[in-house]
């Protein structure tokens, strides 16, 4: 086994630091005084209370977790459907195209997946707003999802399934039952990213929204080209303790069911044999 | 009965995300590809229909006759477009190729860490992912801005007398671009250096060759699939990207996703912005293909 050398762990410790420092100081600046976001001039927590009065954000981060909610959900049924569908059956008829055309979302630029949910919604005579962009994250989140949980059912032992299959359960019981529960984890954390990736999604957003409908980040966004503020800091900061705290929870959480998983399966396996 | 409920829920788990993507995501480029070639029209929506089938079989025939390739000739006719996509090509190709030179010490150095520091390191790498790519852009600013705290610092160490103009140039969407993109870099990277066996270098080595030699004609070469995989992660969606041009970069930047935005936006010219799109897809589409195709290698290896 090769040492982890001087030159290595200098690799990993500079990108960290190239990764977490625009972040850090970001959090900090949130809790200046000044209103310039450069100058420390004492530590404050006034932009935070100032954020609790600003009506509109607080409007615009209200749809903006109803959205993620719902298209995390659908997502995740969609995406865990289309992962069985791949891994499962590996021969039916158009699956390249059906493949492609989960793979393709993962890397298409956002301004091509934005125009052109926006042109389908206006021919097919869909009022924009709320339910637009939420159909539109349901449609390029589930293919994370799929993803993710695809990984996981790539990697499963599919004779307990077949066990279950031929001891008379239907494909629908040995799917709640067997299957569910095995890949809950990947599911789980395809949940999270499709939650995330719809909580922080702009350009889609704006090209499917409708009046009435604003995301926090096209609050954001417009607040940005304003000029660079404390306040945006603070809500900044605000979202990134959320989805900090929601990951580490999730990954708690995933590992020790993992863990414990494991042992189930070892256990049942000792008491066949 | 039961076998025909079995085909019957076998059949609907494809069935449903097939139908679901069809129609939320292919349908959607045809709508795309079909107003590309309409006329402009001050209306809402502003574009005269091609397509319109109360009209019946004739009605089509006749609407046939008005697909116009204007707003194309219209592209190839005003250099700025040609440009556009040049450059977004250009800038995607060079932030691909830091993000690659940044990215594979990293990943390198990962996957030589010891056993049990791995998984943390990992989702390490993971956890900027999940937190939102606009305030990763937006804590940017701050930092660049010829007041920012980079040139705050450089002053004050006294490196430099003038303060750098970063911001609003091309050399701010680099360090945009590599520093969002990174972790889909690092990722495919660690995972092909992961599963590497060791004991080859080690022959490598045994047999004469030098740690440098051994790196580019052992290692290297067995983590080529992720390099691969991470710089077209990286270079795809760059080619488009938005967020980052619009907030780093200056005015005199053109990047085809921020000209796409503004001519969808502000000129309220759908026809355009479609061919604009289309364009690009054809761009992109070789790219797309090759990476559809190591995905779907790659899954059929994992069964």
């Amino acid at each position: 086994m090769e040492k982890w050398s001087r030159f290595n762990i200098a690799s990993v410790v500079l990108g960290f630091g190239f990764l977490y420092l625009p972040i850090v100081l970001l959090v900090i600046f949130s809790f200046n005084e000044s209103k310039l976001v450069t100058v420390w001039a004492g530590f404050s927590t006034k932009w935070y209370t100032q954020l609790w009065h600003n009506q509109g954000l607080l409007d615009a981060a209200w749809v903006t977790i109803r959205v993620a909610l719902l298209s995390a959900t659908c997502a995740t049924v969609l995406g865990t459907l289309a992962a069985l569908a791949l891994v499962r059956y590996t021969r039916f008829r158009g699956r390249v195209l059906f493949s492609g055309m989960v793979y393709a979302p993962l890397v298409m630029p956002e301004v091509i997946t934005g125009l052109s949910l926006l042109l389908l919604f206006v021919a097919i005579g869909f009022d924009r707003g709320f339910w637009t962009i939420t159909l539109a994250h349901i449609t390029f989140t589930m293919c994370f999802v799929a993803v993710v949980v695809q990984s996981r059912l790539l990697s499963f032992d599919q004779s307990i399934e077949e066990a279950a299959l031929d001891l008379g359960a239907t494909p629908v019981t040995t799917f709640f039952a067997i299957t569910l529960p095995v890949i809950a984890p990947a599911v789980f954390s395809g949940w999270i990213l499709a939650f995330t990736l719809s909580l922080d999604d702009l350009v889609i957003s704006s090209f499917t929204t409708g009046p009435g409908a604003t995301t926090l980040p096209m609050k954001i966004y417009s607040q940005v080209r304003l000029g660079v503020t404390p306040e945006i800091n603070a809500i900044c900061t605000i979202l990134i303790g959320i989805v900090a705290l929601g990951v580490i929870v999730a990954s708690i959480v995933t590992k020790r069911r993992e863990v414990q998983r494991e042992k189930d399966e070892r256990a049942a396996f000792a008491a066949i044999g | 009965m039961a076998k025909l409920a079995s085909a019957l829920v076998s059949r609907l788990v494809i069935i449903i995300p097939y139908a679901w993507l069809l129609f939320f995501f292919l349908i959607p480029f045809f709508i795309v590809f079909r107003i590309s070639l309409s006329q402009t029209a001050v209306a809402m929506p502003p574009y005269m229909p091609v397509f319109d089938l109360a009209g019946g079989l004739s009605g089509i025939m006749e609407k046939l006759g008005e697909f116009s390739l204007d707003n194309y000739v219209w592209l190839t006719e005003d250099v700025l477009y040609f440009n556009a996509y040049v450059s977004s090509v250009v800038i995607a190709a060079i932030s691909t190729f830091l993000t690659l030179l940044i990215g594979y010490p990293i990943a390198y150095g990962m996957a030589k860490a010891p056993r049990s520091l791995r998984p943390t390191l990992l989702m390490m790498v993971i956890l900027p992912f999940w937190t939102s790519f606009l305030i990763r852009v937006y804590a940017w600013i701050a930092i660049l801005k010829p007041e920012g705290l980079l040139n705050q610092f450089l002053s004050a160490v006294g490196l430099i007398d003038q303060p750098l103009i970063i911001l609003n140039t091309n050399a701010a969407i680099y360090i945009g671009i590599v520093y969002s993109y990174l972790p889909f870099m690092v990722l495919p990277i660690y995972s092909a250096l992961e599963k590497m066996d060791h004991s080859l270098t080690e022959a490598a080595q045994d047999l004469g060759c030098t740690p440098a030699a051994a790196f580019w004609r052992v290692t290297f070469p067995l983590s080529l699939p992720g390099v691969v995989a991470g710089c077209l992660l990286v270079f795809i969606p760059a080619v488009g990207e938005f967020v980052i041009p619009d907030l780093l970069g200056g005015s005199e930047t053109l990047m085809i996703g921020k000209t796409l935005w503004s001519e969808f936006n502000s000129n309220r010219d759908w026809p355009v912005s479609s061919a604009v799109a289309i364009i690009l897809l054809m761009i992109l589409v070789i790219p797309i293909v090759y990476f559809q195709n190591i995905q779907a290698k790659a899954d059929d290896e994992g069964r």
